[in-house]
């Protein structure tokens, strides 16, 4: 069955789609500049968008798919994450709206098109409609192995999802949304719940990325209401210690790490806005919410279901569209209780998987990236247990590497990792701790650790 | 990117003292526990990225102090937060210029 899924559901060509500074971007303009880009794209069938405005990567993605072109979602733009792109796609070329730096054949997104041209261009509108089946994106987790792994994203799944996410948070009453978010475009839930949320609910967003505290409360107060904040345990944390001021928000999204229930209701006290947090993976897109303030427990959201295979929870989805890997249900990182057919409790990570400021990895790729460091003998990463439970917990690292300094280090990591995995302190030392099968048991590193910070303040 | 004078918007140049700058610095070290002295900390060195090698939690921390001690509400032009950390000397320029208190 090959069902179509319109680009966006908008009702009136008339309604906004996305704000910009103080331009209002209808869906006719956004119709007209969407077929101006896919007319200039060049031939390659693979595309990493990168635009930092996220109206332009909506263009971007809108253009690759008209054209049937796959967007490429990585996990973070280092040079060496650029390079395994490049084995993985090597037609792929970039889109971008700034000087990124990367290294690929480039499209500069073109100098904004005067739309009101545009119009007279293209008379009769029609909103593009595409095949649940079509493979729109690939997005990227870090893999434990040093190679970034593939997960395919369905034009079907992808609406699945978000239809079944604006049902949840009451987005179809017929009231037009406007959506504020913190996050890129180009991560699973910015992607998810700012851009494709938006298109597929008729709400419009904000096309900047505020990051203080008084640049979110600006961006609320440059659209109109009702409006929804979308943002992470990190961003609004920093939020409530400050005395900006926000104008009426109808919902504050969150999502990436989990929210205890202290913090969720000072942000809720602090907006005046029940505080909605999201589970989701990049495997599996969004699959469950909850209302942190009296909820434990997480629902599925509509067309999700949860099987449990030994100690891995796979999330399968009803959804349109959904590809032969979604139909077998894709594995999710973390340790799940199943407590009702639609409720489960999340208790943690499983095996090596870490989470830093809503950014995900993997000790082994991190520690695989530390030891392909040429002078590099031996090392490993270590994530130190927080004491306080908020704080940002930050990675340390021990290397063996006789000839190489504390910098030398620090900047070859820097072109293999995203700069949030780079660790704080890194030390170097003789050897490490290995016990006689080679392994690095925690209660040895803690105690390395406690013996080198002791050594440090004696200096 | 916008040109380098873009973090103080109101145009005014406020000189930022030595002994500013070792408090921004001594801020900057103690809000972070970084394992550096406020000293070592070049005054035109980038704070972002490498030379000190700050990241965005940093700097939202940092913010948060600043919001404190001076009663400034620090905002980034566009999308580019980068600017007004640029180095310990622009950050001390830009709070010295719009401090509250």
């Amino acid at each position: 069955m090959n069902t179509l899924l319109p680009l966006i559901m908008h009702s009136d060509l008339q309604s906004p789609v996305a704000y910009r500074g103080d331009r209002v971007i209808r869906v006719t303009d956004f119709l007209a500049d969407v077929v101006q880009l896919t007319a200039l794209l060049p031939a390659a069938s693979h595309i990493l968008n990168v635009c930092s405005d996220r109206y332009r990567f909506c263009v971007g993605l809108a253009a690759a798919m008209c054209a049937g072109k796959i967007s490429l979602l990585p996990s973070t733009h280092t040079p060496e994450a650029v390079r395994q792109l490049c084995e993985f796609a090597p037609d792929v070329f970039c889109l971008t709206d700034f000087d990124a730096g990367i290294n690929l054949p480039t499209l500069n997104y073109p100098a904004d098109v005067a739309s009101a041209n545009a119009h007279k261009i293209i008379a009769d509108q029609i909103i593009p409609a595409f095949s649940a089946t079509q493979l729109v994106a690939y997005v990227f987790t870090s893999g434990s192995t040093g190679t970034p792994v593939a997960h395919p994203k369905t034009w079907g799944a992808l609406v699945g999802s978000v239809r079944a996410e604006a049902t949840r948070f009451g987005m179809l009453d017929g009231r037009r949304y406007t959506l504020v978010g913190t996050v890129p475009a180009q991560h699973m839930y910015g992607f998810e719940s700012t851009v494709l949320l938006a298109l597929q609910s008729g709400a419009a967003f904000w096309a900047g990325k505020p990051f203080f505290a008084a640049d979110i409360a600006a961006a609320l107060n440059a659209v109109p209401a009702p409006r929804l904040l979308v943002s992470t345990p990190f961003h609004l944390r920093a939020v409530i210690d400050t005395d900006v001021e926000f104008p009426p928000i109808e919902k504050v999204i969150s999502a990436t790490a989990p929210l205890t229930q202290a913090l969720a209701s000072e942000i809720e006290i602090f907006c005046a806005a029940p505080l909605l947090e999201i589970y989701g993976s990049t495997e599996s897109g969004q699959i469950a919410s909850r209302r942190s303030v009296h909820e434990t427990q997480w629902q599925l959201l509509d067309g999700f279901a949860l099987d449990q295979r030994g100690e891995t929870t796979y999330a399968r989805s009803a959804n349109f569209g959904v590809d032969a890997a979604f139909s077998d249900g894709v594995a999710l990182g973390d340790i799940i209780e199943k407590t009702d057919t639609n409720q489960f409790v999340l208790h943690g990570r499983r095996g090596d998987l870490i989470n830093i400021a809503g950014k995900r990895t993997a000790l082994g790729f991190l520690n695989h990236q530390l030891l392909s460091i040429s002078g590099v003998r031996d090392g490993v990463f270590f994530l130190p247990l927080s004491d306080s439970g908020e704080d940002v917990t930050r990675l340390v690292a021990f290397v063996v590497a006789p000839d190489l300094s504390i910098a030398e280090i620090t900047q070859a990591l820097r072109e293999r990792v995203d700069p949030l995995f780079l660790p704080r302190p890194l030390y170097l030392v003789e050897k490490l701790p290995r016990n006689a099968a080679g392994k690095l048991p925690n209660k040895e590193l803690l105690g390395l650790l406690a013996q080198l910070r002791e050594q440090r303040q004696e200096k | 990117m916008s040109d380098t004078s873009a973090s103080n918007t109101s145009g005014l140049v406020h000189e930022a003292t030595p002994e500013f700058l070792h408090e921004i610095a001594a801020m900057i070290v103690s809000s972070l526990n970084l394992e550096v002295t406020a000293e070592s900390i070049e005054p035109n060195a980038p704070l972002y990225g490498e030379g000190l090698g700050l990241d965005s939690i940093d700097i939202l921390e940092v913010a948060l102090v600043i919001s404190k001690q001076y009663g400034l509400q620090l905002r980034a032009d566009s999308d580019d937060n980068t600017q007004i950390f640029r180095s310990l000397r622009s950050l001390a320029e830009h709070v010295a210029a719009f401090r509250k208190k």
